[in-house]
C-alpha cells in the first residue's frame, strides 16, 4: 500500500490540504442532533472521512476517490459502506481488477478476521472469473491461523464454484499431519469428499482406516472421533456393527485407554445394541452404564449431567424404543 | 497420558457478585465518550451497538427513555429500499435492520419506521435457494437466514418469505456432527448454530435438529475453567456462553453443563473498574459481551436479571407482550 494510507507517517497530507481536492467541501458528520456529545476524532480520521462523505453523496467516480477509499479503508476496514463505494468506483472507471486483488490482499493479510475484506476479494474473484490466486491467499492466512473460518469459507467457495478439489485432499492431509485436532482441516475433508467421490464403500473403509489411525496418535481429539462418528453414519451397519470400528475401539480400551471419547463411542455402541434388540453381545446395557458411571465420576466430570442421562436413557431403552420418543416440541 | 487442551485459568481473585450499577454505568457512558474516535471507528455498527447496550439495560432494570434512540433509528431507515443502515448515510443492512426492530420492540414503538419498508427490504434479500444476502452486495449466510426470520416474526409478517425454502436452506446447513455452519459443509460453529437453531425455533420447525448430538457437541464447549468456546480447540468466550446457553436452553438441554463453573467464569470476565464483561478475564470489557454476559447470567437463573428469550435474546416480556411463542423442545 502506498504511504499515502497511514496516518502515522510524517508525509502523510490531510485532503483538506491537498490542492487535488480543493474544490470538494468536505462534509461533517451530522450528528446535531445524535444522543452524543463533543466530538473529537483523530484529525486524519474525521479529514478523510469529512471528504468520504463528500464524494459519496455526490457520487464522485475519480482517481481521486479511488484513492481516498483506499485510506478510509485503511482507517476503518470494518466500514462496509466504505467497500460498497470502492466497487462502484471500480466498475465506473474500468479498472485493472487484477491490481484491485494485489491490494486486497495486502489488506487480508492484515485483517484476517474482517467480513468486508473477504467479501470484496470474493466479489473481484467473480467479477475476473479468475480463482487463480485464492488457494495460495487462503494458505498464507492459514498458515498463521489454521482455524480462520473467513478463509475457509472463501477457499470452500472458489473450491466449489471453479471445481479445484485436485489436490485438495492432500493439502488437508497436510494440515492433519501438522495438527491432528485442527477441526476445520477434518471438516473439509467431509467438504471434499462430499463434493466429489461420495462416501461409497470403498471411500468410507479408506476414510475410516485414515480416522483410526490418527485416533491412534491422539486420543483424546473430539475432531477425529466426530468426524468417524459422521463416517459411520454412511455406513449402513452403524456403529457397533462395524468390526474394524468395534475390534479398534476394544483394543484400546483394553490397552487402558479411558479418553472420554472413546468411551462415549462404546456407550452409544451399547444403547444401539440395546434398542435393536441384539448384536454384538460385548455391548449390553450394564456395561453402558457403568461407563456414563466412570465418566461421571472420573474421566469427564465437566458433563456429569450428561452422563446422568445417558444412564437415565439406558435404563428407559428397553422400555420405550430410543430416547426422543418421550420427548416433544412446544 | 497428558493432554493439552486449550483454555484459560482463571485469576484469583474472582467477583463473588455482578456488579451490576458499574455495568450500567459502563453502558450509559459507552455511547457518550468523550473520546469520540471510537465513536467513528464504531459508526459501522452503531445500530446494533445500541440493541447491545439498550437491552442489556433492560435486562437490569435500567432502560433509559426512549426517544433519542427511535429518532436515530427513524433516520437510518431508508426510505427506497426500506432497510435500515448502522448509522446516518450508511447503506442498510440485514444485521441493523433486525437490531433496529428489537430496539423498537423493546420500547413498544414500532410506528416509529416504515414497517411495510423493512418487510419489503427482507423479502428482496431472499436468494432462489431460499438463503438470504446481508446487504445488496450478495454476502450469503445463515446469520442472515436468522436475522431475515427474527425480523418478521417480531413484525408478524412471516407470509412475506418463502419460508419453507428458507427452511431447506438452514437444514442444507445442518452437519454430520449435529452442528451448522454458515453455508452447506461449512465448519459448524456455535454462533451459527444459534442462528440456525433459532431460526428453526421461529420457523416452528426443530423437527430437523439432531437434538442429543448436538447438544452434546455444545456441552463439549465446556472447558475446565468453566468457560464455553465455540469450536474445538478454541479459547473460551463470554459471547460463546449465550450462543451455546441459549441454544441449549431452546433443546431443552441447559442442565448438561456445569453451571457453577460457567457462572464463575462469566464473572471473572467482569471489569471491576470500568465495568463491563470482557470476552475473557483481563481483555477490554465492551457492550457486546456484556449483553451476552447478562443474558448468560439471566438463563442461569439470575434472581436479578429479567428472563430473557432464549431465540430473540430479547426480555421475555416483550415477547410475551408481541405474542410470540418460538419454539423449544420439552421433555
Ligand atoms: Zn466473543
Amino acid at each position: 500500500m502506498s504511504d499515502s494510507s497511514d496516518e502515522n507517517d510524517s508525509q502523510y497530507v490531510l485532503y483538506r490540504d491537498r490542492p487535488e481536492w480543493k474544490n470538494v467541501t468536505p462534509l461533517k458528520q451530522d450528528d446535531a442532533d445524535e444522543p452524543v456529545v463533543a466530538i473529537d476524532y483523530t484529525e486524519a480520521f474525521v479529514d478523510c472521512f469529512d471528504y468520504f462523505r463528500a464524494i459519496l453523496k455526490n457520487k464522485e467516480i475519480s482517481e481521486r476517490a479511488l484513492e481516498l477509499t483506499q485510506t478510509a479503508a485503511h482507517l476503518n476496514p470494518a466500514n462496509y459502506t466504505v467497500w460498497q463505494y470502492r466497487r462502484d468506483i471500480l466498475k465506473g472507471l474500468d479498472k485493472d481488477l487484477n491490481e484491485e486483488l494485489d491490494y486486497i490482499e495486502t489488506v487480508i493479510l492484515k485483517q484476517t478476521k474482517n467480513y468486508q475484506v473477504w467479501h470484496h476479494r470474493k466479489v473481484i474473484v467473480e467479477w475476473l472469473k479468475d480463482p487463480s490466486k485464492e488457494k495460495y491467499l487462503t494458505e498464507a492466512v492459514l498458515t498463521k491461523d489454521a482455524k480462520n473460518y473467513h478463509a475457509w469459507q472463501h477457499r470452500q467457495w472458489v473450491i466449489k464454484t471453479f471445481k479445484l478439489f485436485d489436490g485438495e485432499l492432500d493439502y488437508v492431509d497436510c494440515l492433519i499431519t501438522d495438527d491432528v485436532r485442527n477441526n476445520s482441516a477434518w471438516n473439509q475433508r467431509y467438504f471434499i469428499i462430499n463434493n466429489t467421490t461420495g462416501f461409497t464403500e470403498e471411500v468410507l473403509k479408506r476414510e475410516i482406516d485414515y480416522t483410526l489411525l490418527h485416533i491412534k496418535i491422539v486420543t483424546e481429539n473430539e475432531s477425529a472421533w466426530n468426524y468417524l462418528r459422521g463416517l459411520l453414519l454412511h455406513a449402513k451397519e452403524g456403529l457397533s456393527k462395524n468390526k474394524r470400528v468395534s475390534d479398534f475401539c476394544e483394543e484400546l480400551y483394553a490397552s487402558g485407554n479411558r479418553s472420554p471419547f472413546l468411551l462415549a463411542v462404546i456407550v452409544d455402541m451399547c444403547c444401539e445394541v440395546a434398542s435393536d434388540g441384539a448384536g454384538d453381545t460385548r455391548y449390553t446395557v450394564e456395561r453402558a452404564k457403568e461407563l456414563c458411571g466412570e465418566l461421571m465420576t472420573k474421566y469427564d466430570k465437566v458433563r456429569a449431567n450428561y452422563w446422568q442421562h445417558m444412564i437415565e436413557t439406558m435404563d428407559n431403552v428397553g422400555k420405550k424404543g430410543t430416547e426422543d420418543e418421550g420427548s416433544s416440541v412446544n | 497420558m497428558a493432554t493439552l487442551i486449550k483454555d484459560i485459568s482463571l485469576q484469583e481473585a474472582i467477583p463473588t457478585r455482578i456488579i451490576f450499577e458499574k455495568h450500567i454505568e459502563f453502558i450509559k457512558e459507552y455511547g457518550q465518550k468523550d473520546n469520540s474516535y471510537e465513536y467513528g471507528m464504531t459508526d459501522y455498527l452503531r445500530v446494533s451497538g445500541m440493541y447491545w447496550g439498550l437491552t442489556a439495560l433492560e435486562l437490569v432494570n435500567s432502560l433509559p427513555p426512549q426517544f433519542e434512540f427511535v429518532e436515530y433509528i427513524k433516520k437510518c431507515q431508508d426510505p427506497s429500499s426500506g432497510g435500515i443502515s448502522a448509522c446516518l448515510k450508511h447503506d442498510p443492512h440485514i444485521l441493523h435492520t433486525l437490531s433496529a426492530v428489537q430496539i423498537l420492540c423493546i420500547y413498544n414503538y414500532l410506528d416509529a419506521i416504515d414497517v411495510d419498508g423493512v418487510v419489503r427490504y427482507i423479502k428482496s434479500l431472499q436468494q432462489q435457494d431460499g438463503s438470504f444476502m446481508g446487504d445488496k452486495w450478495g454476502e450469503i449466510d445463515t446469520r442472515f437466514s436468522f436475522c431475515a426470520v427474527a425480523t418478521l416474526s417480531l413484525l408478524n409478517r412471516m407470509d412475506a418469505i418463502d419460508v419453507n425454502k428458507a427452511v431447506d436452506f438452514v437444514a442444507s446447513c445442518k452437519n454430520f456432527d449435529g452442528g451448522f455452519g454458515s453455508r452447506p459443509l461449512s465448519e459448524s460453529h456455535a454462533g451459527l448454530i444459534y442462528c440456525c437453531v433459532g431460526f428453526l425455533s421461529i420457523t416452528n420447525r426443530l423437527d430437523i435438529v439432531d437434538r442429543d448430538t448436538l447438544a452434546w457437541w455444545l456441552c463439549e464447549r465446556q472447558l475446565p475453567s468453566g468457560g464455553l468456546n465455540g469450536r474445538p480447540e478454541k479459547l473460551p468466550d463470554v459471547c460463546y456462553s449465550w450462543w451455546v446457553l441459549s441454544t441449549l436452553t431452546i433443546l431443552g438441554r441447559l442442565h448438561w453443563i456445569d453451571q457453577d463453573s460457567l457462572k464463575n467464569f462469566i464473572l471473572a470476565c467482569q471489569d471491576t473498574e470500568t465495568g463491563g464483561f470482557a470476552d475473557r478475564p483481563g481483555d477490554i470489557a465492551d457492550p457486546f459481551h456484556t449483553l451476552f454476559g447478562l443474558a448468560a447470567m439471566s438463563l442461569l437463573g439470575h434472581e436479578s436479571i429479567q428472563k430473557v428469550n432464549p431465540t430473540f435474546c430479547m426480555p421475555q416480556h416483550v415477547i410475551d407482550r408481541l405474542q410470540l411463542k418460538p419454539q423449544i423442545f420439552i421433555d
